[in-house]
């Protein structure tokens, strides 16, 4: 896995990154932000990567080896608590599925506008992440949901079966950039 | 004796268990299956079963630019179309740095609570029904009536608007609509009053809910729950006050919470937004500019590309888009996470233990609609 994950670390779209790049914001991070960072860095150093930070919005690039770990230190140090989606996106040119959760905070009254996002870059063949269940119980669908919708394996998931395509799908996950609509 | 068709029985240590399908098109759960084991009457396991009327949503956004996919994105939220909208507008704006006009965010405000109220009246019948409470079917239909007229007399169309687009909206209100409003605004404040005396004070009412389907403000947390299902644990959160979009930050009005968590609570804060609903449309009549409502963009619009995410408030709790952009017309990425996809995750929870008699009242308090989550 640690293998996989170095490769990963590449960029998944030059130019979507570029573009990232070209959205932060030049001034300094305010301090509620900065103090998230300092801890999340303190914590986990090169293993994670600030990916940008926008008004109420931050996003790390993870290595999958610490998302266990990197989550619960996130729901019980920081307080994002609240799970609110997780998301694949495929860059067949990177050849990387990049999954992507996105949790909100419920408890912590200065962080309730704020969305914490991270990102785990996985190699294109062989996408494998632990799952997030017993840190977010709420992930468990959507996980399944990207499971089909891209093929991430998401390890010990209780249940990683299908759960929106038909039962006798038999093609590539519909959300790879591979997959077309017939007829276009 | 032989079982009907869709069931099963397995012989265990503790009994007979049943494997129940109930759904698709079972007066109890809708167009939706929950794969439901009983003991007796007691629900041993429930497993949601959605994915019946899918389309795949997010892949047809790879296909189609900005503006193309306004009107099929609407599709999963029919009941609510300007609700499941507006995010995406709202990134499109962020990405491609588009500014809204004052008077088109006034606009999007008012259509976004009488698409809310459309929504939870449409859901309160259903409720009514699923509790044999037929009354309380015949009554919202009939009063959504009001609001759909209102939507109807802004957009043109009566059900799927297609109205807010990124830069604005489509086009701006017809002169007498303030008038209008106002009015058909009085006479439904009238008629919540009055279902209070009808539904929420009914002792069988009380009888099938109160204590029913207990979610703690914890589990709701941990579950990824939202809207009024969260907010009726106990938990104070609403987008429009958290982090306020457009003018929301300018108007007055208040976010109800319940403590006790039960399928009661589930129903009586959607019930309560309703009168903030009217107050904010009101609030928003009287203060809204005149000027442009759009702002005009190319035939194809493109940002310089990234991502963004946005989230509102919608009838059913927040309902969050993540877009990512490589600059071109089309859209690289569309993720939408729905209320009720989120909502699913609470099902098994809380039915579990529960009687099989308390499963409508159950599943139908947690503001689910099927097509959305299965987009």
């Amino acid at each position: 896995m640690s293998s996989q994950g170095g490769e990963s670390e590449q960029s998944p779209s030059k130019d979507v990154e570029r573009e990232a790049k070209a959205q932060e914001p030049t001034v300094e991070i305010p301090p509620l932000e900065k103090n998230i960072i300092d801890k999340i860095d303190a914590k986990f150093g090169d293993k994670v990567k600030l990916a940008y930070t926008k008004p109420r919005r931050i996003r790390f690039d993870i290595k999958p080896d610490v998302v266990v770990e990197f989550a619960r230190f996130l729901r019980d140090e920081i307080g994002f608590d609240h799970p609110i989606s997780v998301a694949g996106t495929d860059y067949p040119k990177d050849n990387v599925i990049e999954v992507i959760y996105h949790i909100g905070c419920c408890t912590v009254p200065e962080y309730r506008s704020s969305v914490f996002a991270f990102a785990l870059k996985l190699p294109r063949d062989n996408p494998k992440t632990p799952t997030l269940i017993p840190v977010y119980r709420g992930v468990e669908y959507h996980e399944r949901e990207t499971f089909e919708m891209l093929g991430v394996i998401f390890e010990g998931h209780p249940k990683l079966q299908r759960l929106l395509l038909p039962e006798d799908w038999a093609d590539i996950p519909p959300l790879r950039k591979d997959f077309s609509i017939k007829g276009r | 004796m032989p079982l009907p068709p869709g069931m099963q029985a397995e012989e265990s240590e503790e009994g007979r268990i049943l494997t129940i399908s109930v759904g698709p098109q079972h007066p109890g759960s809708g167009h939706f299956r929950l794969v439901v084991r009983v003991d007796g009457d007691i629900i041993v396991d429930a497993e949601p079963d959605p994915g019946y009327v899918h389309r795949g949503e997010e892949k047809m956004c790879e296909y189609r630019n900005w503006i193309q996919n306004i009107p099929h994105l609407e599709r999963p939220m029919i009941a609510d179309s300007c609700g499941i909208l507006y995010p995406f507008c709202l990134a499109c704006e962020e990405i491609g740095s588009i500014e809204v006009p004052e008077r088109a965010k006034y606009i999007r405000v008012i259509m976004s609570e009488i698409n809310k109220c459309i929504f939870e009246l449409y859901w309160l019948g259903i409720y009514g029904i699923f509790l044999g409470h037929s009354t309380m079917f015949m009554w919202p239909m009939g009063d959504r009536e009001l609001l759909i007229d209102l939507a109807e007399m802004a957009t043109g169309a009566r059900v799927t608007h297609a109205y807010f687009v990124p830069g604005g909206v489509r086009n701006d209100l017809p002169d007498s609509f303030k008038e209008k409003a106002i009015r058909q605004l009085d006479y439904f404040k009238h008629r919540l009053d009055q279902y209070k005396d009808i539904f929420y004070t009914n002792p069988l009412f009380l009888d099938r809910t109160e204590g029913v389907g207990v979610l703690s403000a914890e589990d709701a947390i941990n579950l990824g729950v939202t809207g009024p299902v969260l907010r009726a644990s106990g938990v104070e959160h609403d987008i429009r006050k958290v982090e306020p979009y457009d003018i929301y930050d300018q108007l007055d009005f208040k976010v109800h919470v319940m403590k006790t968590g039960d399928s009661f609570a589930r129903t009586y804060v959607p019930y309560l937004e309703m009168y903030e609903s009217i107050n904010i449309i009101k609030q928003c009549l009287e203060k809204m500019p005149s000027g442009p409502v759009r702002t005009k963009l190319g035939p194809n619009p493109r940002g310089p590309g990234g991502e963004a995410f946005k989230r509102v408030e919608a009838g059913r709790g927040e309902l969050a888009y993540y877009v990512v952009s490589d600059g071109t017309p089309k859209p690289y990425r569309v993720k939408l996470s729905v209320p009720s996809f989120r909502q699913i995750a609470a099902m098994p929870h809380l039915l579990k233990g529960a009687k099989l008699a308390d499963m409508p009242a159950i599943y139908w308090s947690l503001n689910y609609w099927p097509v959305e989550a299965d987009r």
